[in-house]
């Protein structure tokens, strides 16, 4: 036995080793059990090592983490700055060419849907010389390019031809201070001269001061300088003043905005009729006063309606008012109030008949002489029908008029009763001692409408 | 047969000069191969392939040359292994032991510390670990698990690779043990 032992020493430990593992898993699997001691042991040996290699490497590893992640950083950071840099020129590039293609498709659309002939162009140059306006685009007399022909976008026109050559022309802004061509204006149809002054804005000259031009109406071409066919788009008025003698008409040119780079040449022109826009005389049409306004006590000056027959009832109301008397009360047959004080009647009663009695405010602004050049038509409207109706070479007789109407000594007062004191009751009824004694009324003006407000046309 | 190979075949050629270790670094040593099984493939789930605990029990069964001593370092290892498993314990246990037995065999008749047999015996090692931990697997606890062979002998290869360096480094500890 010993010599068994001896001999086969190493296997028997081998045997007796792996029998008793055997033995411990069979325990194990069998009885569903564990051995906790073993690995309560091997945990409290490995873990402890574990946590403090976890806190160690939480503290360090973070630094060595951050300094390796700062270190490139920085080339990082490099490299996102050139890579933005090449970005925003791309992004810049692809705008531009989105421009070029948004203005191309808006060319070709307008190409289209002219009557004039033309061909696209691009502007290729600018010319030479400090104050000069001009450009090169890329047709010339090989495209049937000619001088005297007209540059114009979809906006509005460009320029004229001024030079052709085989492979690019030359062409003459409408900014440059030697261009000149024919232009009217959209609601007047004021005809003028468009002039390039050297910079941004052109100068539409021989207008004459009583023309009309308003701010921020456009201008077209009038086509009476044969070179720019009629109706095509020129700018919009940004400033009039009266000058000396002619008005001075500033407009931005509408084909000059952005810098034009595609362009049209009219090879060969057709007069386009002018787009309507707002008519600068409205016509008959006055809008009825905002609600809640009084027109009776408005003038002219308040901007509150105004007409002559709202004046005239104003003045029988102050009438009454200086004699006590309320308009709508006392019996048929009592003392009505004396009309001859108003003012308008002893303008137009004789001498000596009407008694003087104060102005009042309203008709003193109604009767002032009207300024030399009306700021609106309103204003004018009004200052003239008020010396029209207050004009004694108007109202007065004349010795020279072949059969004179019999002036009565007293005026005649012929009422309405709308133009009562809506404040007041209504008024009484007439009684027959009304008509047998009627009270004095003054002649008056030539009455307009009441609904009917004062117009003018255009001049 | 020649003079080497009788050598080679008669007599243990390093059992004069094989040294010894210590006995805190026999315990320190396979402590941090287990530890570094359990922590490091928190980090780099790769190197959960590599099994430390087996090349340190090759080493010491090839450096001791004691089959006794190897089977029971090797039982040892396996059973702090299986300690940190969820398997039952002596699954680790066993493979070593049987890895550690033959492993110190070997060393009595071969010289081990040509680096080609160093190769050659933990790559083969490596694969005796991983196929009977399978049959035992299989056999003991019924598991069925798949044995991929192609995988086993890449990462014996990988296995083997590290454990040249990591001898070397073992040897200086020994001898400066």
């Amino acid at each position: 036995m010993d010599f068994f032992l001896s001999r086969y020493r190493n296997i028997t430990v081998l045997l007796v080793v792996i029998v008793a593992q055997l033995l411990l898993i069979a325990y194990q699997v069998k009885s569903n059990k564990d051995i906790p001691l073993m690995r309560v042991w091997a945990v409290t040996a490995v873990t402890p090592v574990e946590q403090v290699l976890e806190v160690v490497r939480s503290h360090t590893w973070g630094f060595v983490e951050d300094y390796f992640v700062l270190l490139g950083v920085k080339g990082e950071n490099d490299k996102l700055k050139h890579e933005n840099g090449q970005l925003k020129l791309e992004n810049q590039y692809l705008k531009s060419e989105l421009n070029t293609a948004d203005r191309a498709q808006a060319l070709s659309v307008f190409q289209a849907h002219s009557q004039s002939k033309t061909v696209a162009a691009r502007i290729i140059g600018n010319g030479t010389g400090a104050t000069s306006k001009v450009v090169f685009v890329d047709r010339g007399s090989a495209s049937g390019v000619e001088s005297g022909m007209a540059v114009v976008t979809p906006d509005g026109i460009v320029g004229k031809v001024v030079d052709a050559y085989p492979t690019a022309s030359l062409v003459m802004l409408i900014t440059d201070p030697t261009f000149a061509a024919g232009v009217v204006s959209q609601k007047n149809h004021v005809r003028g001269t468009l002039k390039g002054q050297g910079h941004g804005e052109c100068l539409v000259d021989y207008v004459q001061n009583e023309e009309r031009v308003d701010p921020g109406e456009m201008f077209f071409t009038s086509g009476d300088d044969r070179i720019f066919p009629r109706g095509f788009p020129v700018g919009q008025v940004s400033a009039v003043r009266n000058g000396k003698t002619f008005k001075e008409i500033y407009i931005a040119p509408s084909g000059m905005q952005g810098g034009p780079e595609e362009v049209l040449i009219v090879l060969e022109g057709v007069h386009q009729e002018i787009p309507e826009g707002e008519m600068a005389s409205p016509g008959y049409k006055i809008l009825q006063p905002p609600a809640g306004t009084e027109a009776s006590g408005g003038d002219a000056s308040s901007g509150t309606l105004v007409t002559d027959a709202d004046r005239l009832k104003d003045q029988y109301k102050q009438a009454g008012q200086a004699q006590n008397h309320v308009f709508g009360e006392g019996v048929p047959g009592s003392k009505p109030p004396d009309f001859t004080k108003i003012p308008g009647i002893r303008a137009a009663a004789p001498d000596g008949v009407l008694s003087a009695s104060p102005r009042p405010a309203a008709s003193a602004a109604a009767n002032a002489p009207p300024p030399q050049a009306p700021a609106s038509p309103n204003a004018g409207n009004a200052n003239s029908t008020a010396n029209k109706s207050e004009s004694p070479k108007n109202l007065s007789p004349t010795a020279d008029a072949p059969k004179p109407k019999p002036r009565p000594t007293a005026p005649i007062l012929v009422t309405d009763p709308t133009d009562a004191d809506p404040d007041s009751a209504p008024a009484a009824p007439p009684g027959p001692s009304n008509n047998a004694k009627p009270p004095p009324a003054p002649a008056l003006p030539p009455k307009p409408a009441a609904s009917r407000p004062q117009t003018q046309t255009n001049p | 047969m020649t003079e080497y190979s009788e050598r080679l075949l008669d007599k243990p050629v390093r059992q004069e000069s094989a040294g010894t270790m210590r006995i805190a670094w026999l315990i320190i040593i396979p402590l941090i191969a287990v530890l570094s099984q359990v922590y490091v493939p928190r980090f780099v789930s790769f190197l959960s392939y590599l099994e430390l605990p087996l090349l340190i029990t090759v080493h010491f069964a090839l450096n001791r040359r004691s089959p006794i001593a190897a089977v029971f370092y090797g039982m040892s290892i396996g059973l702090v292994q299986d300690s940190l498993s969820h398997q039952p314990i002596g699954m680790f246990g066993i493979v070593k032991t049987l890895v550690g037995y033959f492993a110190a065999s070997v060393s009595l008749r071969f010289d081990v510390e040509n680096p080609v047999v160093t190769f050659i015996l933990s790559f083969f090692f490596y694969f005796f670990h991983q196929f009977f931990y399978w049959v035992l697997s299989r056999a003991l606890l019924g598991e069925a698990v798949n044995f991929d062979v192609q995988q086993t002998l890449i990462f014996g290869l990988l296995n083997a690779a590290v454990a040249l360096p990591l001898f070397r480094i073992l040897d200086k500890l020994k001898v400066a043990a």
